[in-house]
């Protein structure tokens, strides 16, 4: 078939139309899928590519300035430079920790009784279905009666209440803590729902062939079984990591004290939703497209031992 | 020979005492972390049963001394002023919530099935696809969106809601990951036996998926619960509940403690549906892979 294939281009395309009318039932399945998924995902994002060269302030119709956004941002936006490393510090401290910590709590989890199984998944992922920045602000408000300064205060290590949320110094620390603490979320629950179906018998049988230590079970037997759960939940990390921009804007306030919890995506709505400026806001988020690209090939490369 | 028996004995006895503390110590650890995770819940829950003069008094307390429904009632009271009935925002939520919950659930379940374990021509590009779609994000996306469905005349009708929803890139991936690992034998000896595609999906792989289906029960409600109306529903008849809470605790009363009511207010039906969801997930026992 390969053969003939090669011969001619009909014959490629006769082969190729057999291999579509042959797989026609898988096409008829993912229909439904892809029709909502082309018209309100892909279009737009293709809509939505050029932009990045344009001048658009969304009344007057896009103008093509070709690169000039991207000189822009790399040489004269200081902001912007700000801005990726703010970023990088930020998913770098937040992504990691927060999928190890996903990863291992569902794991441990995993080894309860099913009533604490219930209670513990429940407590960890509650706060990524709540949406309580009043409480957060609250909890780090600048004055006595803020929960922290309150404590701090009782427990005499502090004498003066901190302005946590507006303190340069505090307020990217202040960000990561509170993005950790929604960060057990989808990745999580995939992770628990992976553990949940691992085979019971897989570990008996590594009982017998000799794995004593949890540890052991761990590297020999669960990990291998969950590379496409711990893909799901890396490429969910390196999403919210990067893009996170939302916890600032509503903890910190807009801008942050120095633009000290700046992130790229911070960046991108004060251009889009602030000055609209459309086109220099969808430029910024494509830079930050091809490196969340890139760091998702990169652990794709890590995991791909583990997918098949 | 036996030396080496005595000392696994001797190893899997030391073992087993130190998991018994171990896992005290483990316990010890999530139970704290527990405690860390919960405060900010349990502060918000407090907080919206504090009176007034409660909010701001120092040191602030970790419980309501005189607990009261005032916030909640204020809420409701600033949400009957609407010219809408109140009835009406639960049953567009409940309306939009239950649509995009089902239909994403099962296109994404079927699209999975299909992309995780049949070849065929496209199947790698959209594949790729999908993982590009969760990674891209833009502020100007939201507009490319809107001009879509202008031009489908979806404005201002519960289509807007729901169908931008209902075909979710992550739900696809959750599923499409999930169904990787079921074993390609099983599905050969249904096809052996004459079972259909659709047949295979339905009747032997799904059963097989409680876990990430109730997952991506989870995931989807959630979604479709907070769904706000923003710019592509105007007409206050469609209006979803999270918006018009929103906008009760933002406006006329921007207190602390309406806030807190709101935000509790909203989570509750997420957390029902999280807990039944989880139940079935939990009672799953995976036995051996291919079940006859």
């Amino acid at each position: 078939m390969a053969v003939n294939a090669k011969e001619s281009p009909k014959g490629r395309k006769g082969e190729l139309w057999r291999d579509i009318k042959r797989n026609k039932a898988c096409y008829g399945m993912i229909a439904p899928f892809m029709i909502f998924f082309i018209v309100f995902t892909v279009v737009p994002v293709l809509m939505s590519l050029p932009m990045g060269f344009t001048d658009f302030d969304m009344v007057r119709p896009p103008k093509f300035v070709g690169l000039s956004n991207f000189t822009t941002l790399f040489l004269s936006d200081k902001i912007f430079i700000r801005s990726i490393r703010v970023t990088i510090v930020f998913a770098l401290l937040t992504g990691p920790v927060s999928y190890v910590l996903c990863f291992l709590l569902a794991w441990l989890i995993n080894e309860m009784n099913p009533k604490l199984k219930a209670i513990f998944t429940l407590i960890f992922y509650a706060p990524s279905m709540a949406n309580v920045y009043t409480v957060w602000q609250l909890i780090f408000s600048g004055d006595m009666n803020g929960y922290a300064n309150s404590f701090l205060i009782n427990l005499g290590f502090i004498t003066k209440p901190i302005q946590w949320l507006t303190d340069g110094r505090y307020v990217l620390g202040v960000t990561i803590v509170v993005q950790l603490w929604i960060s057990l979320g989808a990745g999580f629950l995939a992770l628990r729902a992976g553990f949940q179906n691992i085979d019971r018998s897989m570990y008996e049988a590594a009982a017998i062939e000799g794995i004593r230590t949890k540890w052991q079970e761990l590297i020999y037997i669960v990990i291998p079984s969950m590379g496409p759960q711990l893909m799901f939940a890396a490429v969910m990390q390196i999403v919210s990591s990067f893009t996170a921009g939302t916890v600032a804007q509503n903890l910190v306030g807009f801008p942050s004290t120095d633009y000290k919890a700046h992130t790229i995506m911070t960046h991108a709505f004060d251009y889009g939703w602030q000055r609209f400026e459309m086109g220099y806001a969808s430029a910024i988020c494509m830079i930050l497209f091809i490196a969340m690209f890139l760091c998702n090939k990169l652990i794709a490369k890590v995991l791909g031992k583990y997918m098949d | 020979m036996a030396n080496v028996d005595t000392a696994k004995l001797r190893a899997s006895n030391r073992q087993a005492g130190r998991k018994i503390g171990g896992s005290v110590f483990i316990f010890i650890i999530l139970t704290v972390l527990g405690l860390f995770m919960a405060l900010p819940i349990y502060l918000t829950v407090v907080m919206s049963i504090k009176p007034v003069e409660e909010l701001f008094v120092f040191p602030p307390k970790l419980y309501a001394v005189r607990p009261t429904l005032d916030n909640f009632s204020d809420m409701f009271r600033v949400l009957r002023q609407n010219r809408v009935p109140f009835s009406r925002y639960v049953f567009n939520s409940v309306f939009v919530t239950a649509a995009v919950t089902v239909l994403q659930c099962f296109f994404s379940s079927m699209a999975a099935f299909v992309l995780a374990k049949c070849k065929f021509p496209g199947s790698k590009l959209i594949n790729g696809i999908i993982v590009v779609a969760l990674l891209y994000q833009s502020s100007v996306i939201y507009i490319m969106q809107y001009i879509v469905m202008a031009k489908l005349h979806m404005i201002d009708t519960y289509m807007a809601l729901i169908f931008p929803a209902v075909a979710s890139p992550m739900g696809l991936f959750l599923m499409r990951q999930s169904i990787s690992q079921v074993p390609d034998a099983m599905i050969e000896a249904a096809k052996v036996d004459g079972a259909g595609l659709f047949r295979i999906c339905w009747q032997i792989v799904m059963p097989n998926q409680k876990p990430a289906l109730m997952t991506l029960i989870i995931f989807a409600f959630q979604g479709a619960w907070n769904i706000q109306t923003g710019s592509v529903v105007l007409k206050e008849q469609y209006k979803t509940l999270p918006t018009v809470v929103s906008q009760a605790a933002a406006s006329g009363l921007a207190r602390a403690g309406v806030a807190m009511a709101a935000a509790v207010f909203l989570l509750i039906p997420p957390i029902l549906i999280f807990m039944l969801a989880q139940r079935q997930v939990i009672e799953t026992m995976a036995h051996s892979g291919i079940k006859e």
